[in-house]
């Protein structure tokens, strides 16, 4: 197991050999408006959309659809109670129980929305390495001090998995069985407790080092983006999608 | 006594102690001259981290004097100017290997130095290939091996091309193949260094002199001499321990 896992930021596709910015800003513009939009064309189309950027960047279908399993849960959740709590009409009865119809159109419309948000994540942020989309969010002038908290947080939860599973086999050999009881619980209390303080004493030591090696507050980066023609073409691209869906969203706001 | 080399590291009776505990350096007194390669035993807990820690102004004795080139220093900011000259390769590579990929790594320290990013990138590219770690510019540091992680760490220290190499523990948890790797590296540096190892035929490979730091101090050859030699008895061909030693 690794917590860490950059599984579709190796390829070779059009979409993994754009600028990470446009395709940083790209995502989070798209992901805002699938977000807050209520029509269900708006959405629909997002979901076609999403799902033609994963295509596009050539993503194995079974990776894509594991990953959306991890919300399915929620949504399963939202589908079991919203219908039967909402008020207004009724579409039809289950026994006792109504199912509303502003019920069923808002766990739709959460489902496309979570679905298609998340498929567009994968084949926009997740098409690049986790440093390279630090990098990206630094030239974007994201405060820095975030992008460092996400840099070091990607480069040390591997080393902090590590001292968890070297725990986790140190209690085991001396036959730990975990059981719901006061010593299951004090001993994984006592882990917790543990990963913290040498979470802390690692955070000094790396410090320390750095300090070594002059470090004074202030971060530089070496990464340069190439400019190529394609970053403009997939910005109009996306720019067209962004502004058909808002179309669709809020034209009929717009009186001609 | 014609004085032919300069100094560069010279502890007066300097002390280290947490309370109620053993001294961890006891009024030690250590001098440090240039081109020296030393060798330093250090058994568990003698005060090795400690020693290092204090010449690089990360923790302040409790009493005694450091002058380092020639210069007392005290504050912070006359650690700064010892921290541009001598390298520090820590223990665990995993504290000194903080950035995602291993050329960001290297062109920190340069960086840090007030050198451009091209500069930072080509000394980077250089130390690499003099470490023999070619083509790993765009490796991730937490998905290196544990030998290849020592060896970039010392390209780290290396490319902020310092006059004074202090190394806690190099060899530590390697296997001989990256050891040897390391040793062939510290015998081809031109500058002076200082090793700390509880290995012996480590040291002796890439130092001058050894030293044995025991109990927060440092002894010298009067005082008790490390050495190897032959000798033979039933069942030696077996691997075994000499008590009394």
């Amino acid at each position: 197991m690794t917590l860490i896992n950059e599984h579709f930021a190796s390829g070779s596709s059009v979409i993994h050999r754009i600028d990470p910015r446009i395709k940083v800003i790209s995502a989070a513009v798209f992901t805002i408006i699938l977000a807050i939009s209520q029509q269900f064309e708006t959405l629909i189309a997002g979901f076609f959309f999403s799902f033609s950027l994963v295509l596009l960047a050539g993503l194995n279908v079974k990776e894509v659809l594991k990953r959306l399993f991890v919300i399915i849960g929620f949504l399963i959740l939202i589908w079991v109670i919203v219908p039967l709590t909402f008020e207004g009409e009724q579409l039809f009865k289950i026994g006792p129980f109504s199912v509303m119809k502003p019920g069923v159109f808002l766990s739709a419309r959460i489902t496309l929305k979570s679905v298609s948000i998340l498929m567009a994540l994968m084949a926009l942020t997740a098409t690049m390495a986790l440093s390279t989309l630090g990098h990206a969010m630094s030239r974007l002038k994201i405060s820095g001090k975030l992008v460092h908290l996400f840099m070091i947080t990607i480069r040390y939860i591997a080393v902090i998995e590590q001292e968890y599973g070297r725990l986790l086999r140190a209690i085991k050999i001396r036959g730990f069985k975990p059981g719901t009881n006061m010593h299951t619980y004090r001993t994984f209390a006592y882990i917790i407790g543990i990963l913290f303080v040498r979470a802390s004493s690692r955070a000094d030591r790396v410090y320390q080092a750095m300090r070594c090696r002059g470090f004074d507050g202030r971060f530089i980066s070496i990464h340069e983006f190439q400019t190529h023609k394609r970053n403009g073409v997939f910005s109009a691209l996306m720019i067209l999608i962004i502004i058909f869906i808002s179309i669709l969203e809020w034209g009929h706001l717009i009186e001609f | 006594m014609i004085k032919t080399k300069k100094t560069i590291i010279n502890l007066d009776k300097v002390s280290f102690f947490y309370p109620d505990r053993l001294p961890i350096l006891d009024r030690l007194d250590f001098t440090f001259y240039q081109d020296e390669k030393i060798g330093m035993m250090a058994p568990n807990g003698s005060g090795k981290t400690t020693f290092f820690h204090i010449i690089m102004g990360l923790i302040k004795p409790e009493s005694g004097k450091i002058e380092i080139f020639e210069k007392p220093v005290t504050r912070e900011k006359d650690f700064l100017e010892v921290r541009r000259r001598i390298g520090l390769l820590f223990q665990d590579s995993d504290d000194q290997l903080f950035n995602p990929t291993v050329l960001e790594d290297i062109a920190f320290g340069p960086l840090n130095l007030g050198k451009t990013k091209e500069e930072a990138i080509e000394i980077s590219r250089k130390t690499l290939e003099f470490i023999g770690l070619n083509g790993f510019e765009n490796r991730i540091t937490y998905k290196l091996s544990g030998g290849e992680k020592k060896l970039v760490a010392l390209a780290t220290i290396l490319a902020m091309e310092p006059e004074v190499l202090l190394l806690d523990e190099p060899s530590a948890g390697l296997d001989e193949k990256t050891k040897e790797r390391i040793t062939t590296i510290l015998r081809s540096l031109k500058i002076s260094y200082i090793v700390v190892s509880h290995e012996f035929d480590f040291l002796s490979e890439i130092s001058d002199s050894i030293y044995t730091l025991d109990r927060g101090k440092i002894l010298s050859d009067a005082e008790m001499y490390i050495h190897q030699h032959y000798h033979a008895h039933p069942y030696g061909g077996r691997p075994h321990k000499h008590k009394n030693e």
